[in-house]
């Protein structure tokens, strides 16, 4: 397992159980292990968790990354040291943020209800293998996490439009989607993680699925107007 | 004989609880006698056994006083009763990997060394600045323990000098590890100031010239070109003068250190070895090998690898060291496999149907852990954590008995989880899932709680606070092991035969190794005929005679049964993976599949075509290798010649290609010397930058300079000049060039230019590369897994190097690599099967939305994308999943997931290091 491993959930997950500090300590940059440097993976996320953080609320100060080999055993307790001290300055999880315990895990939680999203939308700069570690501070802008954050795409199956085809509901990896045969298609909000599967699935003719932004999403067709009315009944054969 | 090392070794755990009681302390060794060891220790932190030993300072060897670390090792391993042995092993072959001994710079006094504090060997630094050094990695000077800020480096101190003491060859690795030991101490102090003072720059080896680029280029890094000496010591500070030449005469320079860049000696009490092993030396102590064979000595069944062969650099030390193992395989085929024994295991029950049931066992590790954290009160908390139904306490569970009673606890106690609570997984982790596999337990049921290196080692002030530390890492550990899943490793069958592209001397003698083990070889050339460069090469410095032995070489590759030659031939198209390649081959027009468990890549190199001085516009100018075949046929028009001149370093060490070709001033030299003997009245001058005569090559350059070849040096700023000029209706060949020493410039009428065209990547590397997925470097010479340690394969499993593919190369190097390559080869197909770890990668359709963030983030080229019947999904090949999960942090869905460490277990760690349950 490499440093590259560590997921933005495992770090939100923890502020969001109250821990006060997240370190991660990878390999040297440019002495992998494997053939991956993963450990630029890992700087990445780094960067892209930092300004989530800071958008929930958690100064951003509280995630460490550290690079050294298995080898530098001083190096390795100096930077914990060193760590452990800034924390401990900061003092606990929202005292320094000066935010109350319960909205700091609300922020937390939303970003974290987002990650799926996040990294759709960041694929391509999550990807990327950058010089040096500065490159990376300046590799995700404020705002450009806080509007992916603020206004996060939704979903939506116009009950209008669709022709019940089942195609988008097996194809959601999450299985977000209700309804059958002849059954109008939902998408549940709570359970969508808005990866636009369904968005680009939905067959052109039909152009059912919509992708709102900016806008509050329109309530379910109730359970018992989801009944299609087909134009032409075919006749059923035999 | 096998000297006492009085600790029994198997009961030794390393605790290392005996060093710190020992009271004696005596200069380590290993640290160059700079700092301070006890009497009982371990070598160093690397060593295989990782045991302690005692040495002959102890109080109890001397004075039979003390015995205080036979009271505190608790595991009873410390034996004074052990004496020295005689050992007899019957083998069937030997090799002398005896290494070479730093040059003692003591024997000649004007290095100052041991007289003057702060002169030290280029030994000492290196342990100066390691964090298992002397000062914990600081470089300090031995007068005041100060932080030396102005340091020089003095280059070939006991090399290159026929001074008695001194040894006449070039050391051929202290240009390279000077540079190093500058990058290294400029990241120590960014202000440090750094001064090498050299004679050539001897940067022959793979992307040796970036390094030292890269090294002059470092700020306060200065690279002077001089003879130097120590002038003195200043007594009060303890500095030291150097004195120099320079353009504007002597100068002295004060420095805080001087580092002595000393050379390789051979092993020290050689001849003995020698006398002992029957084989003979060679002039300086080295042993005398086979030319053709570098790795063979005088005597038949020994064999001879690294720094004995003369001295050499770690990559190749490490291809003679996998090439002598696979000539001594060659020699006992027969007996391959007769001594190994498989071992047994009870069937595996299937328990992932049931609740979790953890068996927890805390180690003391002796004192190691004990002392510091409470153990029986961790293990009374243990019991208390959900689904822990057992635990205890051990001394050290690593020992045999604990292991046992791990085993028959899990079976009696009907457990199906085991967490160990002891050191760190690294060295341990296999000891404890074997455990379990006796028990009859998947393996991947174990985990290990670090209690050791993360607990008490670092907090050993601090009882209280470890002792809860050692909690809640367990309870972690605890949590994780309820989600753990039985995992499978991958048995996959190997094919026997291997396919090696390229039929050159490197691709033939790595074919013949493997043919002489047994295996099925498809021999690859691309042109008619066999043989390569080496079909232009016709004698060696070393005198041998390359046209007979490629001959006798093609000769027997052609008469082996097991090898099949295909000639003219191309490979369209290569998939598969270690153990299981299927390659097509077209020859002739036809397509023939050719499945084979191994590939070698020996696509060889080639000559570059000069565009610069008068190349290809006048008969006059040749390469070096057109040159040596005219004088192996005493070309009449050549023999006439009364002047020749060489110049160096044409197409590289430039812009266009920024590394040294390794083998072209050693090609000089041969031919100079080749043609002195044939017409000593001949002018020959050499134009060059740096002589690269590394090695025991040295002589031949001493000895051209003797036989008054003229060896003029030129500046990349100011280039010879070569013109065909026309005086008294004759055309003349003219070349200008500075000449430093004497200040003008030369103006040579030369009857032939020789130029020494640089190496270049054959024309077909890339394809191959492509082909094969593996990488080029910057220079588009194939690119290596480990440039020092795994140096003949890729970093793809089953696919290997050798020759100048890999970078230029002499022919002993190139057959040293190709032995090499075959000893890798063999090591993959002498297993039937092979096994894959079952901690991969897994996909789960259902969730896989075909982003292909997983498939851009694997550089193993694990994942790739298919149409399935639920349209396009990540499909993964875990034989070659490497295990590094890159792709389960991408996913979005969670749809990828790296098996062993999921998502669910890492999270269920996270959640439970918060608090108490």
């Amino acid at each position: 397992m490499c440093s590259g491993r560590v997921d933005l959930e495992f770090v939100l997950r923890a502020f969001a159980n109250g821990m006060d500090g997240v370190f991660i300590v990878g390999c040297r940059l440019n002495e992998c292990n494997y053939i991956t440097h993963g450990n630029y993976n890992a700087l990445n996320m780094v960067s892209l968790c930092r300004r989530i953080m800071a958008h929930a609320g958690v100064n951003p100060d509280r995630l460490g990354i550290r690079f050294m080999s298995a080898a530098d055993g001083i190096l390795f307790a100096d930077a914990n040291d060193e760590f452990v001290r800034q924390i401990k300055a900061l003092g606990p999880l929202g005292q320094s943020e000066g935010i109350d315990t319960q909205d700091l895990k609300a922020g937390l939680e939303k970003a974290r209800k987002l990650i799926p999203y996040i990294k759709v939308m960041k694929r391509e700069k999550l990807a990327l293998h950058l010089d040096s570690e500065e490159a990376y501070q300046e590799l995700y802008s404020r705002e450009e996490v806080d509007s992916l954050l603020d206004e996060p795409v939704s979903y939506y199956i116009d009950p209008g439009k669709c022709r019940a085809c089942m195609i988008c509901a097996r194809r959601c990896p999450v299985e977000a989607i209700s309804g059958g045969k002849n059954r109008i298609h939902v998408i549940d909000q709570e359970k969508c993680i808005k990866c636009g599967t369904c968005f680009t699935a939905c067959p052109d003719r039909f152009e059912a699925v919509e992708k709102i932004s900016g806008a509050s999403v329109p309530p379910p067709v109730p359970e018992e107007e989801r009944q299609i009315k087909r134009k032409r009944r075919q006749v059923p054969a035999g | 004989m096998k000297k006492p090392r009085y600790i029994i070794e198997d009961r030794c755990t390393g605790c290392t609880t005996c060093v710190e009681y020992c009271p004696v302390e005596y200069p380590d060794p290993y640290n160059q006698e700079i700092s301070q060891n006890k009497a009982v220790h371990i070598y160093f932190s690397q060593a295989i056994p990782l045991v302690t030993y005692i040495d002959a300072s102890c109080l109890f060897l001397k004075e039979k006083k003390c015995l205080i670390c036979e009271g505190v090792c608790k595991n009873k391993a410390i034996d004074f009763s052990q004496t020295e042995q005689t050992v007899a092993v019957n083998v069937g072959a030997v090799i002398l990997a005896l290494g070479y001994a730093p040059f003692d710079p003591r024997v000649r006094d004007e290095y100052g060394y041991g007289r003057i504090q702060n002169v030290v060997t280029s030994m000492d630094f290196e342990r100066l600045l390691c964090s298992t050094g002397p000062y914990e990695g600081r470089i300090l000077r031995a007068s005041d323990k100060k932080h030396p800020r102005r340091i020089a480096w003095i280059q070939c101190v006991g090399s290159r000098r026929v001074t008695p003491g001194d040894n006449s060859y070039c050391s051929a690795v202290c240009c390279t590890y000077t540079q190093k030991q500058v990058i290294l101490a400029k990241e120590h102090d960014a202000e440090a100031q750094c001064t090498v003072f050299h004679n050539d720059i001897r940067s022959h080896g793979k992307d040796f010239e970036r390094y030292y680029q890269r090294t002059a280029q470092l700020p306060g890094v200065r690279f002077i070109r001089s003879y130097v000496s120590i002038a003195g010591e200043d007594p009060q500070t303890g500095n030291v003068t150097v004195r120099y030449a320079t353009d504007d005469g002597v100068k002295e320079e004060e420095f805080d250190m001087v580092v002595l860049s000393v050379g390789l000696n051979p092993p020290a009490d050689y001849g003995q070895l020698a006398h002992k092993f029957g084989i003979t030396l060679d002039e300086h102590g080295f042993c005398e090998a086979d030319s053709a064979n570098p790795m063979q000595t005088s005597r038949a069944g020994i064999f001879v690898s690294g720094g004995f062969q003369g001295p050499i650099d770690i990559p190749e030390s490490v291809f003679s060291a996998s090439g002598a193992g696979a000539q001594c395989a060659q020699l006992l085929d027969h007996r391959r496999g007769k001594l190994t024994t498989e071992r047994q295991y009870p069937p595996e029950k299937d328990v992932s149907g049931e609740e979790p049931r953890i068996g927890v066992f805390v180690c003391h590790c002796g004192a190691n852990i004990g002392r510091i954290v409470d153990v029986p009160a961790v293990v009374e908390y243990v019991r208390s954590l959900p689904h822990v139904v057992y635990a205890q306490e051990q001394l050290f569970s690593c020992a045999t008995n604990s292991a046992d009673e791990i085993t028959e606890l899990t079976r009696e106690k009907g457990l199906n989880r085991v967490v160990v609570a002891a050191c760190s997984p690294r060295t341990l982790e296999p000891l404890f899932r074997d455990t379990l596999r006796e028990a009859g337990i998947n393996q991947y049921y174990c985990d290990m709680a670090n209690i050791r290196e993360h607990c008490s080692w670092v907090h050993a002030k601090q009882k209280d606070e470890a002792t809860q530390k050692a909690r809640d890492i367990i309870r972690m550990s605890v949590a994780r092991a309820c989600h753990l899943e039985p995992l499978q490793e991958f048995e996959l069958p190997v094919n026997k035969a291997a396919l090696v592209v390229g039929g050159g001397i490197a691709g033939m003698t790595c074919a013949l190794s493997i043919a002489n083990q047994g295996h099925a070889v498809c021999l690859v050339e691309k042109e008619a005929d066999l043989g390569g460069t080496a079909r232009r090469l016709h004698y060696t410095l070393e005198g041998l005679d390359v046209q007979a032995y490629l001959q006798d070489l093609i000769e027997r590759v052609y008469r082996h049964p097991l090898i099949q030659v295909s000639h003219a031939a191309t490979i369209t198209a290569a998939t598969g993976y270690a153990g299981n390649f299927v390659t097509r081959v077209k020859t002739e027009g036809r397509i023939r599949e050719v499945k084979h468990g191994a590939v070698v890549l020996a696509v060889g190199a080639d000559e570059y075509r000069p565009g610069e001085y008068l190349y290809g516009q006048d008969d006059r100018v040749l390469t070096q290798l057109e040159l040596e075949e005219r004088i192996s046929r005493e070309e009449e028009a050549l023999m006439r010649a009364r002047t020749l001149v060489m110049i160096q370093c044409v197409g590289c060490r430039n812009e266009d290609r920024n590394y040294c070709s390794r083998v072209c001033c050693s090609h000089a030299v041969k031919n100079a010397l080749k043609l002195k003997d044939l017409r000593p009245e001949m002018d020959i001058s050499i134009l060059f930058r740096d002589m690269r005569m590394y090695g025991l090559r040295e002589d031949y350059y001493r000895e051209a300079a003797e036989r008054e070849v003229k060896f003029i040096r030129w500046q990349p700023a100011d280039p010879p000049q070569v013109e065909a000029i026309a005086r008294r209706g004759k055309s003349i060949l003219q070349v200008t060039v500075a000449d430093p020493i004497l200040g003008q410039r030369l103006e040579i009428d030369t009857d032939v230019l020789a130029l020494s065209a640089a190496v270049i990547p054959s024309a077909g590397s890339r394809e191959i590369a492509q082909l094969f997925r593996v990488p080029l470097d910057a220079d588009s010479f194939f690119k290596e897994a480990h440039v020092k340690l795994r140096p003949v394969e890729f970093a793809t499993e089953g696919v290997f190097l050798c020759g100048t593919a890999h970078y230029p190369k002499h022919i002993p190097e190139v057959i040293n690599q190709a032995y090499g390559a075959a000893g890798r080869v063999l090591t993959l197909l002498s297993h039937d099967k092979i096994i894959a770890s079952g901690s991969v990668c897994e996909v789960d359709e259902k969730k896989c939305i075909a982003c292909g963030a997983c498939v851009a983030a694997c550089a193993y080229g694990v994942i790739e994308l298919r149409a399935t019947r639920k349209g396009e999904k990540a499909v993964v090949n875990p034989v070659i999943c490497k295990g590094d999960g890159l792709c389960n942090a991408l996913c979005p869905t969670g749809a990828i997931s790296l098996k062993h460490f999921t998502d669910e277990e890492l999270l269920s760690q996270i959640d439970a290091a918060v608090d108490e349950v």
